[in-house]
C-alpha cells in the first residue's frame, strides 16, 4: 500500500480546547457517547448514594412487597421477593462494566506480549503464535465463552475467565500487525544499526505505537464484554441470585413477564444503554484517532 | 486458482482439528464427573468405574483425544447424557430449522443494511448519516434475549399481530399436514405446494428472525458505509459522475460494487455469530433448533451436546468463511495473488 503523506489541518495551529471542542461538535455521537459513559461511571461510584434502598442490591427481602408495579416509590418496580428493581439496577453499574474492564485487563495482558513478539520477532513465533491464534478465532466468540462457561462451575470468577480465554487472540492480532507494521520501517533499522537493544526498541517505539488502536478496540470491547457478559449470566452461567447482575435479573423476571413487564424491561434497558454508550464512545474515539481503520465487530 | 482453493481448504482443515482440540481440552477441564453424571445419582462406586471404562475415561489422555478425533470424523461425537442419543443426530435434527432462521435473519439484515449504509455515505456528517450511525450502533449493541421478550409481549400478547412461539400453528398438523423432505419448514411447504402452512411458517418466522437480524444489520450498515465512503474519491467512480449518471446509480451500482466483497465477508463472520445467538432465541421463542438443544443442554450440564453444539457451530463457521473466500476469490482474480 502507498503511504500518503499526512497533511496537517489548518486547525492544527488552534489551541487545544478550541481543536477538542470543534471536533466534539462536529461528532455528536462521540459527545452523547462521552456524557453517557461518564454517567454510567458516576452512578457505579455513587450507587450507595443513590439506590433508594441499598440492602435489595443483596440478600434482603420484602414478602410484602413482591411484584409491585413502577410507583412513586418503587421508580421502576420491585421483583418477585420484593426488592427494588430500581436499586438493583443502579448496583448493576458494578457488576457487568467491572467484569468488562477486568477481562479486556487480562485479554490485554496476554494478548499484548503475544502480539509484540509475534509481529517483531517474525519467524517461527509468529507462525505458531498465529496458528493458535487462528483456532480461537475461528469460534464466534460467545460460542467458546458459552462452552467454557458451561462446564466451569457457574460464578462470576468462571464466567470472567470464559471470556478473557477467548478475547486475548483479537489482541494478538491487533499487536502483531501494529509490530509488524512498525518494525518494518526505516527508522527501527536505524535503531537496530546503531546497537540499541529490543527491550528498548519495544518499549520506546513499538508500544508507544500501538496504544492509539489499542485504545480504540479497548473502547469498543467494552460493550461487547458486557453483552456476552449478560447473554451468559442470561443463560445462568455467571452471577447468581442476589447478585445484581442486569442479564441475571432478565432471566429471573422472563417467568413474571406477563403481566409483570416491569422485572424484565428495566435491567434489559441498563444494558442496552451501557452497551449503546460505550459502543458510541468506541466508535467516535476510532473515527477522531485512527479514521484509516474502519470496521470491527 | 486451483492452488489458491487448495491451499484454502488444507488451512481450513488444519484450523477445524484445532478447533477440536480445543472442544477435547474444554471438555477435559470438567470439574464434575461425567462418569457419575451418566451413571446417575444413586450409583455404586462400581457402577461409576463402568461407567468410565464405557465412556472410556479411564485411558491416558492423549489416547481418548486421538479416540475422540477419530470418533469425531466417523461420525460419532458421543452420547447426549440427557437425551441417550448420538449428539450428531440430536444435531442434524435440529439444524434446518436454526438455519432458516439464521439465513432469513441475514436476508432482513441485508435488505435493511445496504441501503441505510448507502444513505449514510451519501452525505457524511450530516443529521440523516448520524441517525443511521446511532441506529446500527444500536443494533449491534442490542441484548437479543431482551428484545426477544419485549417484541413477544409487544406483538403477540399486547397487539396480537403475530404469534409468540413455535414453528406453525400446531392445528394445521391435522389439516395440512407437513411433508418432511429437506427439514427446511418454509422449503417442504413450498414443495408440497402446501400454502396454508407457508403462510403460517412465514408468520411464526417473523418475529425470531427480526431478532436475530438485529446484530447483523447494524454491523452490515457500518460496513456498507465505511466502504463506500473508501471507494467513492476513486477515479472509477469520478468517470460514472462525469458520463452523467444519477447519483443513487452511483451509489447502488459503481461504489456498492467495491464494497461487496468485504460486505460478504461480513457476511460470513455475522452467520456464525447468529447461530450462537440462536442459543439466546430460540428457547423464548420456542423455536426447534440448535440453540433450544444448547440451551436445554447447558440448563442440563449436558457436556457431550454442548461441545457437540460447539463443534458443529465452530466448523460451519469455518466453512462460511472458506466458501465466502473462494467466491471471492473467483470473482475477483486480485485476491488469488495475495
Amino acid at each position: 500500500m502507498i503511504e500518503t503523506p499526512v497533511i496537517a489541518p489548518a486547525d492544527a495551529v488552534l489551541p487545544r480546547g478550541v481543536r477538542l471542542r470543534r471536533a466534539l461538535r462536529a461528532n455528536p455521537l462521540l459527545t452523547v457517547g462521552g456524557l453517557l459513559v461518564v454517567l454510567i461511571i458516576l452512578v457505579a461510584i455513587f450507587a450507595p448514594l443513590l439506590a433508594p434502598a441499598a440492602g435489595d442490591a443483596g440478600t434482603a427481602t420484602h414478602p410484602l412487597d413482591v411484584l409491585r408495579g413502577p410507583s412513586a416509590v418503587h421508580w421502576f418496580g420491585t421483583d418477585q421477593v420484593g426488592r427494588d428493581i430500581l436499586s438493583r439496577v443502579i448496583y448493576g453499574t458494578r457488576v457487568s462494566p467491572v467484569i468488562a474492564v477486568i477481562v479486556l485487563a487480562i485479554a490485554c495482558a496476554i494478548g499484548i506480549p503475544l502480539g509484540v513478539a509475534a509481529g517483531f520477532l517474525g519467524g517461527w513465533v509468529d507462525e505458531l503464535v498465529m496458528r493458535v491464534t487462528d483456532v480461537f478465532l475461528a469460534f464466534p466468540p460467545l460460542l467458546l465463552a458459552l462452552a467454557l462457561a458451561a462446564v466451569l462451575p457457574a460464578s462470576l470468577t468462571s464466567l470472567t475467565l470464559a471470556i478473557a480465554a477467548v478475547w486475548w487472540p483479537w489482541y494478538v492480532r491487533l499487536l502483531r500487525g501494529q509490530a509488524a507494521s512498525v518494525a518494518g520501517r526505516p527508522y527501527i533499522e536505524t535503531c537496530r544499526a546503531l546497537g540499541i537493544s529490543r527491550t528498548r526498541i519495544i518499549f520506546r517505539h513499538i508500544l508507544p505505537n500501538s496504544i492509539t488502536p489499542l485504545l480504540v478496540q479497548v473502547s469498543l470491547d467494552i460493550g461487547g464484554v458486557i453483552l456476552t457478559a449478560s447473554a451468559l449470566s442470561f443463560l445462568g452461567l455467571g452471577a447468581q441470585d442476589p447478585t445484581p447482575d442486569w442479564g441475571l435479573m432478565v432471566a429471573e423476571g422472563q417467568s413474571y413477564f406477563t403481566p409483570d413487564w416491569w422485572l424484565v424491561t428495566f435491567p434489559g434497558i441498563a444494558i442496552l444503554v451501557t452497551a449503546f454508550a460505550f459502543n458510541l464512545l468506541g466508535d467516535g474515539l476510532r473515527d477522531l484517532l485512527d479514521p484509516k481503520r474502519s470496521f470491527l465487530p | 486458482m486451483l492452488a489458491f482453493v487448495a491451499r484454502r481448504i488444507a488451512l481450513a482443515v488444519l484450523v477445524v482439528v484445532g478447533v477440536i482440540v480445543v472442544t477435547f481440552v474444554v471438555a477435559h477441564v470438567v470439574p464434575g464427573d461425567p462418569a457419575a453424571t451418566w451413571a446417575g445419582p444413586h450409583a455404586s462406586a462400581a457402577q461409576i468405574a463402568a461407567a468410565q471404562k464405557f465412556l472410556g475415561l479411564d485411558r491416558p489422555l492423549p489416547v481418548q483425544l486421538v479416540s475422540y478425533l477419530g470418533g469425531i470424523v466417523r461420525g460419532n461425537w458421543g452420547i447426549s447424557i440427557h437425551t441417550h442419543r448420538p449428539v450428531l443426530s440430536d444435531i442434524m435434527t435440529a439444524a434446518p430449522a436454526t438455519l432458516e432462521l439464521v439465513i432469513s435473519a441475514l436476508i432482513i439484515a441485508l435488505i435493511i443494511g445496504i441501503p441505510f449504509g448507502l444513505i449514510s455515505a451519501r452525505r457524511p456528517g450530516r443529521v440523516a448519516d448520524q441517525v443511521i450511525r446511532a441506529g446500527s450502533i444500536f443494533g449491534v449493541s442490542m441484548p437479543i434475549f431482551w428484545m426477544a421478550l419485549i417484541l413477544q409481549l409487544l406483538f403477540s400478547q399486547k397487539l396480537r399481530w403475530l404469534p409468540a412461539a413455535g414453528e406453525y400453528s400446531p392445528a394445521l398438523l391435522f389439516s395440512h399436514p407437513l411433508v418432511k423432505r429437506t427439514g427446511f419448514p418454509v422449503v417442504d411447504s413450498v414443495i408440497g405446494g402446501n400454502w396454508p402452512m407457508l403462510g403460517s411458517t412465514v408468520v411464526h418466522l417473523i418475529l425470531p428472525a427480526i431478532v436475530v437480524a438485529a446484530y447483523p444489520a447494524g454491523l452490515i450498515a457500518r460496513m456498507v458505509r465505511a466502504q463506500v465512503l473508501d471507494t467513492i474519491g476513486e477515479p472509477h467512480i469520478l468517470n460514472a459522475r462525469a458520463l452523467g449518471f444519477r447519483e443513487g446509480q452511483i451509489f447502488g451500482r459503481f461504489a456498492m460494487k467495491l464494497a461487496w466483497p468485504p460486505v460478504s465477508a461480513a457476511l460470513a463472520l455475522v452467520f456464525g455469530y447468529s447461530l450462537v445467538n440462536t442459543f439466546l432465541v430460540e428457547a423464548i421463542f420456542d423455536w426447534p433448533g440448535l440453540g433450544s438443544y444448547a440451551a436445554a443442554s447447558i440448563a442440563t450440564l449436558d457436556t457431550p451436546a454442548i461441545l457437540g453444539v460447539t463443534l458443529f457451530v465452530a466448523i460451519a463457521y469455518v466453512v462460511a468463511n472458506l466458501v465466502v473466500d473462494i467466491v471471492q476469490a473467483a470473482i475477483d482474480p486480485r485476491i488469488r495473488l495475495r
